[in-house]
């Protein structure tokens, strides 16, 4: 665990901690979306290791890894249900507000400022690599994946969401979330780096991983909330993929 | 302080009980704090409460495994009528009738003496590890903070993920997270006790609706009733002070005579019945169910129902958050609760207020359509249908629990 926060910057990253985890507030499209992205993560993971979610912390013993953690919304819970888990973020202003955060909920979590490369290199080794809307930010998805899976213990499992592209997902979540409903600031996607579910799949099986499960994310706005699709992976998606052991 | 929990339920009553039950059976650590001593709330002696129980509730009492012990001891409703009618004058001609084999799940609801539901879910709750009693202990402040934070009157203090309010109209945990609520009186009590009487009652429940209020005879195990008798404040102190025998000399003109000879079993009750909403189920890290966040007119016994169908909504909240790692205090869990009660609570409570105006009246108008009104009902299969499923709350998104599944 790093301790190494200036005690004078607490408050600051405190207050950055409260907006990251105001509900209604900045990060609102994310917060709609955590139960459903947790009840994928928490079942494949339960599924490929043959866990009980209804035992108290059940990931106890797994190692797990989540990319682009922010402000720990997926690692908090995870941490929750037992698993040791790392944060890592390319942004810097995100670790000491995660770790405030997690200090303030009693939680352990080891956050760092890093990227999959870095901890790839270093060689270090996870049961669970959470890979949730990052790879539409990265600049070479496929050396991204590539990190990725050198990142897992053999029979580890990776959970990869992020957006499909066609013209739907582009009025959707450029001209829809950015501009009309400004859930995200302008900006925050390039509909050019979105991938479709065949090229995530292929580029995860170029990288040695096994495609085992795809799901979509959709956003019914009649419910205003988020729901698991079997069939409709048209804007937002989640794959599972498997390091053959 | 003590070792930190997932959730406090403040009040051990039927809903705080069940509530216990459903979450700590979900795997959640559960700290029950109850004013009184546990014996004190479970006397075995017959006091002549009772409870009606919609089917769907039955099925919850089952999920939680609460039911078996209860079931010997229930008396299935088989038949409900209802009847407009004025003392001296005997019930009018028409009459609403709900007849148990006209939906597919029979009965309609069951007759539960108070004293043998709290038994079964005391004994459940004795039985079950994840469950901490904390009882004859009363709650002198909270805290919310990163935690909810209570300190007993003992002076020591618990902290746990959440702190529900289950602990009645005057809901201290309400009171002390700032909720304010909206409250009025009927000028109304109802009268309650039990009765003996001479011929079996079919298992038939009937429901008079009188000028000052209805009247509700309700079958238990044998030949025996509960009543629930409703007057105005000033007529229902009269009635409540005057010996055994005046006082069944006041009920028998109202009662009629199908039962043939009456008298009374245990002992005799008043109620109070004021209306109260809570503004919000929910406050920071706070959550009410039952009476502290609405307390109903029980003028279709649904008040123990609601409490329930609260306790079956929040139970299937927290499980499924508690499961996907979420913080179960925080307002955006307990916000899903408040939008799947609030409605079906508020809708609730405005139609039995308005039944109760309604049929609450001397006026001869008013009575005639409401005679004509019943009539239509009743030769209307369809609607007749629609209404008897209202009345045990089998409509809406169920909650797992009411369908009698796990979460």
């Amino acid at each position: 665990m790093q301790t190494t926060i200036d005690p004078t910057e607490v408050a600051k990253f405190q207050a950055m901690a409260a907006e990251w985890w105001d509900p209604h507030g900045k990060f609102k499209p994310l917060h709609m979306m955590n139960p459903c992205r947790l009840d994928y993560i928490t079942s494949q993971i339960a599924a490929i290791f043959g866990l009980d979610l209804a035992t108290p912390r059940p990931f106890q013993g797994l190692r797990l890894l989540d990319i682009g953690c922010g402000g720990g919304l997926l690692s908090e819970p995870m941490a929750r249900l037992g698993a040791k888990v790392t944060g890592a973020d390319a942004a810097e202003g995100n670790i000491p507000v995660a770790h405030v955060h997690a200090q303030q909920q009693g939680l352990q979590i080891d956050y760092r400022h890093t990227t999959a490369e870095t901890l790839a290199a270093a060689g270090e080794a996870f049961d669970v690599v959470l890979n949730m809307e990052v790879i539409e930010h990265v600049a070479d998805p496929a050396a991204f994946l590539a990190a990725c899976t050198q990142l897992l213990k053999p029979g580890g499992l990776m959970l990869c969401s992020t957006i499909n592209r066609n013209p739907k997902s582009f009025a959707v979540t450029i001209v829809g979330a950015e501009h009309i409903l400004r859930w995200l600031p302008k900006g925050t996607h390039d509909w050019s780096k979105f991938i479709t579910p065949d090229e995530l799949d292929a580029l995860t099986q170029r990288a040695g991983l096994t495609p085992v499960d795809r799901k979509g994310l959709v956003f019914n706005p009649l419910a205003w909330s988020w729901s698991i699709s079997d069939r409709d992976l048209s804007v937002n998606y989640v794959t599972a993929s498997v390091k053959p052991a | 302080m003590e070792q930190n929990r997932d959730v406090i339920i403040a009040g051990g009553g039927l809903n705080g009980s069940a509530l216990a039950l459903a979450l700590a059976g979900a795997g959640l650590q559960v700290t029950a704090i109850d004013s009184l001593p546990a014996d004190t709330r479970t006397g075995p002696a017959f006091d002549g409460r009772a409870y009606a129980l919609a089917h769907a509730c039955k099925r919850l009492l089952d999920a939680i495994g609460v039911w078996p012990a209860v079931a010997g001891n229930a008396q299935p409703i088989l038949e409900i009528k209802v009847t407009d009618g004025r003392a001296g004058e005997g019930p009018s001609p028409f009459m609403l009738q709900f007849d148990h084999a006209e939906i597919e799940e029979s009965p309609m609801g069951w007759m539960v003496e108070n004293r043998h539901l709290r038994a079964a879910l005391r004994q459940a709750i004795d039985a079950t590890p994840g469950i901490t009693q904390l009882n004859g202990r009363t709650i002198t402040a909270q805290q919310i903070a990163s935690q909810a934070e209570v300190t007993l009157d003992d002076a020591t203090t618990h902290a746990a993920r959440l702190l529900i309010g289950a602990d009645g109209q005057h809901s201290g945990t309400a009171r002390r997270a700032g909720v304010r609520r909206m409250s009025w009186s009927y000028g109304q009590t109802a009268l309650v006790c039990a009765i003996a009487h001479e011929r079996p009652h079919h298992g038939i429940a009937h429901q008079f609706f009188m000028p000052p209020g209805p009247l509700a005879i309700l079958p238990l195990p044998g030949n025996l009733c509960s009543i629930v008798w409703t007057e105005t404040e000033a007529e229902a102190a009269r009635i409540h002070s005057l010996n055994d025998d005046a006082y069944l000399d006041t009920l028998r003109p109202r009662f009629g005579g199908f039962l043939g000879q009456i008298a009374l079993k245990g002992a005799r009750f008043t109620y109070g019945l004021p209306f109260s909403v809570a503004h919000s189920f929910v406050a920071d890290r706070v959550a009410l169910v039952g009476d502290a966040a609405h307390r109903l007119h029980p003028i279709a016994g649904q008040g123990l129902n609601a409490g329930l169908k609260d306790v079956a909504a929040l139970a299937e909240v927290l499980t499924l958050a508690h499961r996907r790692g979420e913080d179960i205090g925080r307002c955006n869990v307990l916000d899903r609760y408040q939008q799947w009660c609030r409605f079906d609570t508020a809708s609730l409570a405005l139609a039995t207020d308005a039944v109760n105006r309604v049929f609450s009246n001397g006026n001869s108008l008013l009575r005639l359509g409401r005679d004509l009104g019943l009539g239509v009902v009743n030769a209307l299969p369809g609607l007749r249908r629609g209404l008897i499923r209202e009345a045990p709350g089998l409509t809406g998104d169920l909650p797992k629990l009411l369908q009698g599944k796990p979460i």
